[in-house]
């Protein structure tokens, strides 16, 4: 036990003598959920402080590009640029000056009322309700098309989101005309038909006692970020492991009465205390800082304790990556990059910047196997989804399993080294 | 007749994918309170077979037993037994004198007052107590090998195994370490030693074994070494005649 206390004690004032080594592994974790939080909120805010500028180029002056341009605005998700010029628009949005250029049609209203109005007179003429043989009713009238030039960075994303508002906007003014149309037919008045949508949508969220659980840029992004800065420390884990080695301390300490199992412990207590006080320290920020700078307060009320729990095993299994991969590496510049960038796929596929779901099936077969991935869903199973400690077993039971396959992986390579 | 502390009996070392043993059926035997000197060229042999009997790689065959105890079943009680200085610094550098032998005492299984009273002890000894609370990367490359050297005794180890322990060193720091190591010996630790200074080998050592190529070429105290070697004044003298003049570069 004095062996393991002393390998602890020793660990400690390493890292303490690496003051700089210290404080960027607490304060760069702080500095990536702030700006991500900032950068992400945007996308959950229902209203949006910064406005994306958008041009459109309005060829057809009638009603309906009247509604288009109403409805952009009211979003409140686009300031809207008229040009006059749909070359000028496109140039300025391939140049990526601006994000998004609409060109409406010439005649669009025009041609969309007399296109509603032969259907309704068709179908009415059918039924035989009117004798009207409107001369309008046999003209051809073109297809017409609302382009959207995009800036070729601009992620698909945002492109996909336009394009699906752009078509709700103009099914709605086409369902609008098709009801005014059968109206004048009839001669009804304007009561008759009910224009609203008979389909509405409502999202019920899981609520926690009466408070409703409301997804917010804080709930999803501290605890994603929080376990990407847990795995980081695979990177200074890793690089005192292959430090001691290339130091001759390892060395040392194999021909001391003292086992390899007892030296990874004591990394391990040491790392895993590192990593609980980088998880209160981003905690702590979005309780307390968050709400400073107008984000959302991260709602930590009856789940700390789960929480903790969660980023306890997180961190077990980060620590047994780490000390892998300082047991097999050889020198830093191996341990450090390939800790780093692992570290970086280990959270894609984890799912902490596209949603498992939204990734194809093989990659989706991956993220199951990733240890982030368990982090991940235990965390928001805490936070988002009213979840118990029964609930979270299997994840934590991963990352435990997980940790311990790193750690008799490292013992078997390390024994294996020694009988070259 | 007492039987010898270090036995060692057939023992071979083939690293993976060489094509020659670096150690070749060997054996030997270290009497207790001896300091026995392993001497060769480089490539010998004489570090694989140290880091056989210190348990830091495995022997390809053969056995060797250490104070009775056969390394294959008793590498524990073994390794609480020996000490070990190795070539290289092995020490923390961003840590202080004191805290890197405290923790190296810690895991021979000192604690506690005693600990501390030998740090000091052999700090003082070795004439480092006043630095003891600098870190070790602000020290001399004599001062470095003296803690070097302490981190390894200071369980007062039955045997120790010393890899080059003055290796670029001043006279000074080489004088102090060879008088402390005496000092040891005097207390009952036997002593293994290796070093390419044939002159301080020959005052030092009481026994030697120069071997070459895995093998023992030749074996016997200093004295006998010398006078059995036709036209040899001294071991540098008798290495020559045992080994031959061509350089041994090897990668």
């Amino acid at each position: 036990m004095y062996k393991l206390w002393s390998s602890i004690k020793k660990e400690v004032l390493l890292l303490k003598r690496d003051l700089g080594g210290l404080v960027i592994l607490f304060v760069m974790p702080l500095v990536l959920i702030i700006t991500i939080t900032l950068i992400q909120d945007s996308t959950f805010k229902t209203v949006n402080d910064s406005k994306i500028p958008i041009l459109v180029v309005d060829n057809d002056n009638g009603e309906v590009s009247k509604v288009i341009r109403k409805n952009l605005e009211e979003s409140n998700s686009f300031e809207v640029i008229s040009k006059p010029n749909e070359n000028e628009a496109k140039d300025l949005v391939f140049k990526g000056k601006y994000q998004l250029a609409i060109v409406i049609p010439t005649k669009l209203s025009t041609d969309l009322q007399l296109k509603v109005n032969q259907n309704v007179n068709k179908i009415v003429s059918e039924f035989g309700m009117t004798d009207s043989t409107d001369v309008s009713s046999d003209q051809k009238i073109d297809a017409k098309e609302v382009k959207l030039y995009f800036d070729p960075a601009a992620q698909s994303t945002f492109r996909n989101a336009v394009k699906n508002s752009i078509d709700k906007m103009i099914s709605q003014i086409e369902t609008k005309s098709i009801y005014s149309a059968f109206q004048e037919q009839l001669g009804e008045d304007e009561t008759a038909f009910q224009q609203e949508s008979f389909i509405t949508f409502k999202e019920i969220t899981p609520k926690k006692g009466d408070k409703e659980i409301i997804p917010n840029s804080t709930q999803h992004n501290v605890p994603a970020w929080t376990l990407f800065a847990i795995f980081f420390i695979v990177i200074p884990l890793s690089i005192n492991i292959v430090k001691e080695k290339n130091q001759g301390t390892m060395i040392r300490l194999r021909t001391n009465p003292v086992s390899y199992f007892t030296i990874i412990a004591g990394k391990t207590i040491t790392f895993l205390v590192i990593c609980m006080v980088q998880f209160y320290l981003m905690v702590a920020v979005g309780v307390y800082l968050f709400p400073q700078i107008n984000l959302p307060a991260l709602q930590i009320e009856g789940i700390l304790g789960l929480m903790s729990i969660v980023a306890l095993f997180a961190g077990f299994a980060a620590i047994g990556f780490g000390i892998l991969l300082g047991t097999i590496a050889k020198t830093q510049e191996q341990s450090a990059p390939f800790g780093a960038t692992s570290v970086v796929i280990l959270a894609a596929v984890g799912g902490v910047w596209v949603p498992v779901f939204a990734m194809p099936k093989i990659m989706q077969v991956i993220a199951g196997i990733s240890p982030m991935n368990w982090g991940l869903n235990a965390f928001y199973d805490v936070i988002l989804r009213n979840a118990t400690f029964l609930d979270i077993v299997p994840e934590i039971s991963y990352l435990f399993l997980f940790f311990i396959a790193m750690i008799l992986i490292s013992l078997f390579y390390d024994e294996k080294k020694r009988a070259v | 007749m007492e039987s010898p502390i270090i036995q060692i009996k057939f023992l071979s070392k083939q690293y993976r994918d060489a094509d020659i043993f670096s150690v070749d059926k060997l054996s030997l035997d270290v009497k207790k309170g001896e300091i026995f000197g392993l001497l060769g060229p480089n490539g010998a042999g004489k570090t694989t077979l140290i880091s056989m009997l210190c348990g830091l790689i495995k022997p390809t065959s053969g056995e060797f037993s250490i104070n009775g105890l056969l390394y294959k079943n008793d590498s524990k009680n073994i390794k609480k037994i020996i000490g070990v200085v190795p070539q290289e610094y092995a020490l923390y550098p961003t840590l202080t004198a004191r805290e890197n032998l405290e923790y190296f005492g810690a895991m021979y299984g000192l604690k506690g007052d005693d600990l501390k009273e030998k740090v000091v002890e052999s700090l003082d000894y070795l004439g480092l107590l006043k630095f003891a609370d600098k870190k070790i990367d602000t020290y001399s490359g004599g001062m470095k090998r003296r803690i070097n050297l302490i981190a390894g005794i200071l369980h007062k180890p039955t045997v120790l195994f010393l890899d080059e322990p003055t290796v670029g060193v001043d006279v000074q720091s080489k004088n102090v370490i060879i008088d402390y190591l005496k000092k040891l010996n005097s207390e009952g630790t036997t002593i293994i030693y290796t070093s390419h200074h044939l002159i301080e080998a020959q005052d030092f050592c009481t026994q030697i074994a120069i071997i070459d190529a895995g093998k023992i070429f030749a074996e016997g105290t200093p004295e006998n070494l010398i006078s059995e070697t036709k036209n040899a004044h001294n071991l540098e003298d008798v290495f020559i005649s045992l080994i031959g003049k061509e350089l041994r570069d090897n990668v």
